[in-house]
């Protein structure tokens, strides 16, 4: 019986207490920077695409939401020709940006994408691009990598030395 | 003509206040219950969440009003306004303030209990009605319980009408003038409000609905404004309650200062509050609970309280 007037004063008192709920659309929750949201793909610093259509982010998927086909341009960079992520089924764990190579794919501390088709969560590459480099400043994956494009011979790139000659016996 | 006038008057007030009290006990429960659980509750349909329950109705109207093809038509239909009917009925025979009453009945309290005897009918049929496993059990639970708190509501009553001598409300309010009842009845106030509670089957004692073990008990099956019309019908339980409460315990319309209908209204609206402090802090009990807590400890407890009160009575005269 005691135990009862107890809980009930004890409920009582929380009349007094700070309400604990955050009034959303005009108090903002706060979202740290490595927030798993929205997914975007990123330019590098000279506004070409970053992705190269390696396929890694679409094999790591879970749920298979994402869905790309690579191509090539004249000077042999690989590109996807589409490239689309179904909002619908993605659940945001993040394993695509972990995968990314080049840094292309990357979450983004953004939630509110409701909709009211269906449809219109499946975003293609155009929705999903933007102009600069996202979380990852200054990073150029051609600039960087061995591979040989138009326009970056073989030991052209950054840190990267020419190439050794194997048929020659000169030291 | 005149007196006729303005008991009509009086009739058409009543009904209007009392049926603008569910809707809102809607707003106000939710909001009191958010309170409690540090939340905020509804406050976003006009200022300060105000026209929740218009948003709500119109909701309940436009849902589909689905009688199950192996329901007891007939009684699926009238269960739930019996409970509406007999509550607003016991509201009649209520004093809110002197000369405000809609029927000054001489057998006010015996009235009430009859009303409130009715009013289990409501339940029984629409369990019984729906012809669904859950709704049965919960219209069995809801007999058992009402039955088995009816008996000592009536007795922890019988002290009130000892010490004013009369089953009129009226004069009951009268006899408070000058000391309260809920002093020299403290223990018929406990059993009557834990009677109250079971009668108008609210937290803690909504067994005969027990969301989390019988679906929604007896109105499983009821949708629409069907199921809103049992929600309008607890609501007016309450307030029967409470404002029986205060007639017979709380000095009805007494108080310094403020005129006698404010006053009446004030200590109603803060039963009702209490009422929803109950929902926000107290478990349910199991079923073997209750019924032990009726037959073993409130039925002995209003004994004790009607032969006390008759001795002293008896000895001192009153």
């Amino acid at each position: 019986m005691l135990s009862i007037l107890k809980t009930i004063w004890a409920v009582l008192l929380h009349a007094f207490r700070r309400r604990e709920t955050v009034q959303y659309p005009e108090q903002r929750p706060y979202l740290p920077p490595r927030w798993r949201g929205r997914i975007i793909l990123t330019r590098d610093p000279d506004g070409g695409e970053r992705c190269v259509a390696c396929h890694l982010c679409s094999a790591v998927c879970p749920v298979d939401c994402i869905a790309l086909q690579a191509t090539e341009d004249e000077h042999g960079r690989r590109y996807p020709e589409f490239f689309r992520i179904n909002f619908s089924r993605c659940i945001f764990c993040g394993y695509c940006e972990e995968a990314c190579p080049t840094c292309a794919i990357q979450l983004t501390p953004d939630f509110e994408m409701s909709d009211y088709r269906r449809e219109s969560l499946v975003y293609e590459k155009e929705d999903l691009l933007i102009s600069g480099p996202g979380k990852y400043p200054g990073y150029n994956f051609y600039k960087v990598a061995g591979l040989a494009i138009g326009g970056k011979g073989k030991g052209e790139a950054q840190n990267e030395e020419p190439p050794i000659d194997v048929k020659t016996l000169l030291p | 003509m005149n007196e006729v006038v303005r008991q009509l008057i009086i009739v058409v007030g009543v009904i209007a206040v009392v049926m603008s009290i569910p809707p809102a006990l809607i707003w106000g429960e939710r909001r009191l219950l958010a309170l409690w659980q540090d939340r905020y509750g509804p406050n976003r349909v006009g200022p300060f969440g105000l026209l929740q329950p218009l948003a709500d109705m119109i909701k309940i109207f436009a849902k589909e009003d689905w009688i199950p093809p192996f329901a007891d038509k007939p009684v699926f239909v009238l269960a739930p306004a019996v409970v509406i009917v007999t509550t607003l009925m016991s509201f009649a025979v209520i004093t809110f303030a002197p000369g405000i009453a809609v029927a000054d009945l001489n057998v006010g309290l015996l009235f009430f209990l009859a009303m409130s005897s009715m009013g289990a009918y409501s339940i029984v049929l629409a369990g019984w009605a729906s012809n669904n496993k859950y709704s049965l059990l919960g219209g069995l639970r809801a007999a058992a319980q009402m039955l088995s708190y009816e008996v000592f509501m009536g007795i922890s009553l019988m002290g009130v009408v000892m010490l004013s001598g009369s089953f009129d409300l009226r004069v009951i309010v009268e006899a408070q003038r000058g000391l309260w009842f809920c002093f020299p009845q403290i223990l018929g106030l406990a059993v009557f409000f834990t009677a109250g509670l079971a009668e108008t089957h609210r937290l803690p004692f909504d067994l005969p609905e027990a969301e989390s073990e019988l679906v929604a008990g007896y109105h499983s099956e009821y949708s629409g404004m069907k199921f809103g019309m049992f929600f309008v019908g607890e609501y007016l339980g309450i307030t029967l309650i409470s404002a029986l409460t205060v007639a017979l315990f709380f000095g009805g319309w007494h108080g310094p200062w403020l005129p006698p209908i404010v006053w009446f209204l004030l200590k109603t609206f803060i039963l009702l509050a209490v009422f929803i402090l109950l929902r926000a802090s107290l478990p349910r009990p199991r079923y073997d609970q209750l019924m032990a807590l009726g037959w073993k400890v409130m039925l002995p407890l209003s004994l004790v309280n009607l032969l006390l009160t008759g001795a002293i009575v008896l000895r001192f005269g009153c």
